[in-house]
């Protein structure tokens, strides 16, 4: 092997993965086999990187060469940038290589479309079988669904991979026909479904003969960029959780828009990712999948964009100040969630205790609650602390006593004084 | 106070716990045999390591707790903290007394410390499972030094059974002296004197494989190019790999040096 070679294209086609924002390595139950190299389980993030990002998988590409030109994309084949592609046998070393060293989880491989997508397809399918018939590897395999493969190639990629995901790109199809005009939503709509059909029929077979081999166990995700451009987070958040509905998708991630060119559809080079932005929706999404929010509780028409400056379930908590305070001794479960500064880990340990006693204000600090912000909306022993004050009151208040570290970016005002 | 004495072991300190009851000791103390500092008033019980007393206090445990808290109360025992014994020792005495389960009681103060303490080393077991870092040498063995804040290897070593099931390995935890080692047949504890600096760069090169620089090489490669720049956040960075854990690290370490 060419070490200076192999360590140039892997420094270009990770760089080119890079925004594909998925590590996740979880989901999957892939047991090792006979002796053979690897087991799945709740995935391990194995290092972070200085942008605080998890490194669970050898995220890479197979080639960043690309027929097509969708504008928000490093690798589109209008810009002028170094090419490279792997071998199928090169990934397949790298990554029992990198496995073997306890570095990653398995692999998540996507790929600049070359001559078309059912051939692109068939390479990365053709590693992953590599993989698990040659290598015996269990651990955890990401295939990128190549917009546009045949739902064969896709229920083959099934056999072998992990996961398969398929990237939405665009909030709505507007902007998607404006920056990528060689992609179709109605097309990647279609392979989504086709997806989650088969992953249900898998489930079905696998309830008849234990040994089906499995479809995709940790199912399909998909990504979104945020940010490049004009859509609010209703339509956002609409869209997702009609993923999450329609598409049993696990995940949707959000990506901020990360400027890579200078053409005047897009944000100019040198602005801000939308960071706090991001952050938000994958509140706002978590309150969607765990804390049984309804999507129109958090964006509705009213109120079609998030806070910046306070997370979604505190907003929520502020336009519905009727539901408060509660009684932290008796309140129902599904309300004791939806309290401000209380998560799901500490609404199980209180509804555990209190079935020993009466709870404190002492030990709820104890519990590590965040209390600056759950006091105006709970009591226990008749200790209670809002004095029917106003929503922006209690705003104000939680906001000074907070040092969030986004507060200077809140303000969208210049200082003057 | 009495004091009350064991080796240090988990079956020494579940005799000791099963000796408090047998002899009726009151306002017992227990520590380490290296740890007693010596009071001056107040009786000393040695508890030596007894398979029998320990099987015994170990079944009664595993009968009144449920699996999950029975490994909690075992974890905390392994974070060596000061003064871990006697919480343990009052938390099993609090599950004894209690007609009713009470282990989800975190009112209690030792309930919630044992909770709180069995996630730390939860969270550092976890951390070894992710920062271990193999490096592959000459006789085709895979070993890694480590220092974890807690004993986590017990802890760990089914986890690395499992995975790395088609080679051998070397798990060795320099600041307690001892390793996990498995030969493709099962998983052993060994204790030898190992050269602590064999992650410097020369002695790389002697030990290792030949290939071993390459994929090192490789993965910094890798492990700075998914980096995103414009969203550098060193605080989160360093948030989710402490500084402390750096010179175990393949990616980290040659930027400190």
């Amino acid at each position: 092997m060419n070490t200076d070679r192999i360590t140039e294209k892997l420094a270009i086609l990770a760089d080119a993965a890079k925004y594909d924002v998925s590590c996740a390595s979880s989901g999957s139950d892939r047991k090792n086999k006979n002796k053979g190299l690897g087991n799945t389980g709740n995935g391990i993030c194995h290092a972070y990187t200085e942008d605080g990002r998890c490194v669970s998988l050898l995220k890479i590409l197979l080639t960043n060469v690309c027929i097509f030109d969708c504008a928000y994309c490093v690798s589109r084949k209008s810009n002028d940038i170094k090419r490279a592609a792997f071998t199928v046998q090169e990934v397949v070393d790298l990554t029992i290589n990198f496995y073997r060293r306890n570095y990653i989880e398995g692999l998540f491989l996507s790929s600049g479309i070359f001559t078309n997508a059912d051939y692109t397809m068939e390479r990365l399918i053709k590693i992953a079988k590599k993989l698990r018939t040659e290598n015996n590897f269990n651990g955890y395999i990401h295939l990128k669904t190549i917009p546009g493969a045949s739902e064969e190639l896709i229920k083959e990629a099934g056999l072998w991979a992990d996961r398969l995901s398929i990237n939405v790109e665009m909030p709505t199809e507007k902007s998607l026909a404006l920056l990528a005009p060689d992609k179709k939503q109605h097309s990647m709509l279609q392979s989504m479904e086709h997806l989650k059909n088969a992953i249900i029929q898998n489930k079905e077979e696998k309830k008849i003969f234990k040994k089906a081999p499995s479809f995709a166990p940790a199912g399909q995700s998909t990504q979104m960029v945020i940010g490049a451009t004009p859509e609010t987070d209703l339509e956002i958040l609409y869209l997702a959780n009609g993923f999450y509905k329609k598409f049993n998708m696990r995940r949707v991630y959000y990506s901020g828009y990360v400027p890579v060119s200078n053409d005047y559809r897009l944000p100019a080079i040198g602005t801000p990712v939308p960071m706090i932005r991001e952050n938000r929706l994958y509140q706002a999404d978590w309150l969607l999948r765990f804390y049984g929010f309804k999507v129109n509780e958090i964006v509705n028409k009213e109120n079609p964009l998030l806070d910046i400056d306070i997370d979604p379930k505190l907003s929520w908590a502020l336009r519905n100040l009727h539901f408060f305070p509660i009684d932290i001794n008796t309140a129902d479960k599904q309300l004791l969630i939806r309290v401000p500064g209380i998560g799901i880990q500490s609404v199980n340990k209180i509804c555990a205790a209190r079935k020993f006693g009466a709870i404190t204000w002492e030990y709820l600090k104890k519990l590590g609650i965040a209390m600056n912000r759950t006091k105006y909306f709970i009591y226990t022993n008749n200790i209670y602390e809002k004095k029917d004050w106003q929503p922006w009151q209690i705003k104000q208040f939680i906001l000074s006593e907070g040092k969030s570290k986004y507060k200077p970016n809140f303000s969208p005002q210049i200082n003057l004084f | 106070m009495n004091i009350v004495i064991y080796d240090g072991s988990f079956e020494g300190l579940l005799t000791a716990v099963f000796e408090i009851y047998e002899y009726k000791i009151l306002e017992p103390f227990i520590c380490k045999e290296n740890e007693n500092s010596g009071s001056l008033f107040g009786n000393i019980h040695e508890a030596k390591s007894d398979k029998i007393k320990f099987a015994r206090v170990y079944k009664k445990l595993k009968d009144k707790l449920t699996p999950n808290t029975f490994s909690q109360l075992y974890k905390t025992f392994l974070s060596e903290q000061k003064d871990i014994e006697n919480v343990i020792y009052r938390y099993i005495v609090y599950v004894l007394a209690s007609k009713q389960a009470v282990e989800n009681n975190y009112a209690h103060p030792d309930v919630l410390m044992l909770q709180q303490t069995s996630r730390k080393v939860q969270r550092e077991k976890h951390r070894m499972e992710a920062f271990v870092r193999f490096q592959l040498t000459k006789d085709n063995l895979y070993y890694c030094l480590i220092q974890p804040d807690f004993n986590v290897l017990p802890l760990i070593s089914n986890h690395f059974e499992k995975r790395y099931a088609d080679q051998r390995w070397l798990i060795y935890d320099s600041r307690r002296k001892y390793g996990l080692y498995y030969d493709l047949e099962k998983v052993s504890e060994v204790s030898l004197n190992f050269e602590t600096d064999l992650n410097n760069a020369a002695a790389i090169k002697n030990i290792c494989d030949e290939s071993e620089e390459l994929y090192q090489q490789l993965w910094q490669q890798y492990f700075s190019s998914v980096n995103i720049a414009a969203r550098k956040n060193m605080k989160l960075h360093i948030q989710h790999m402490p500084k402390r854990y750096w010179r175990y690290l393949t990616e980290k370490r040659y930027k400190q040096e």
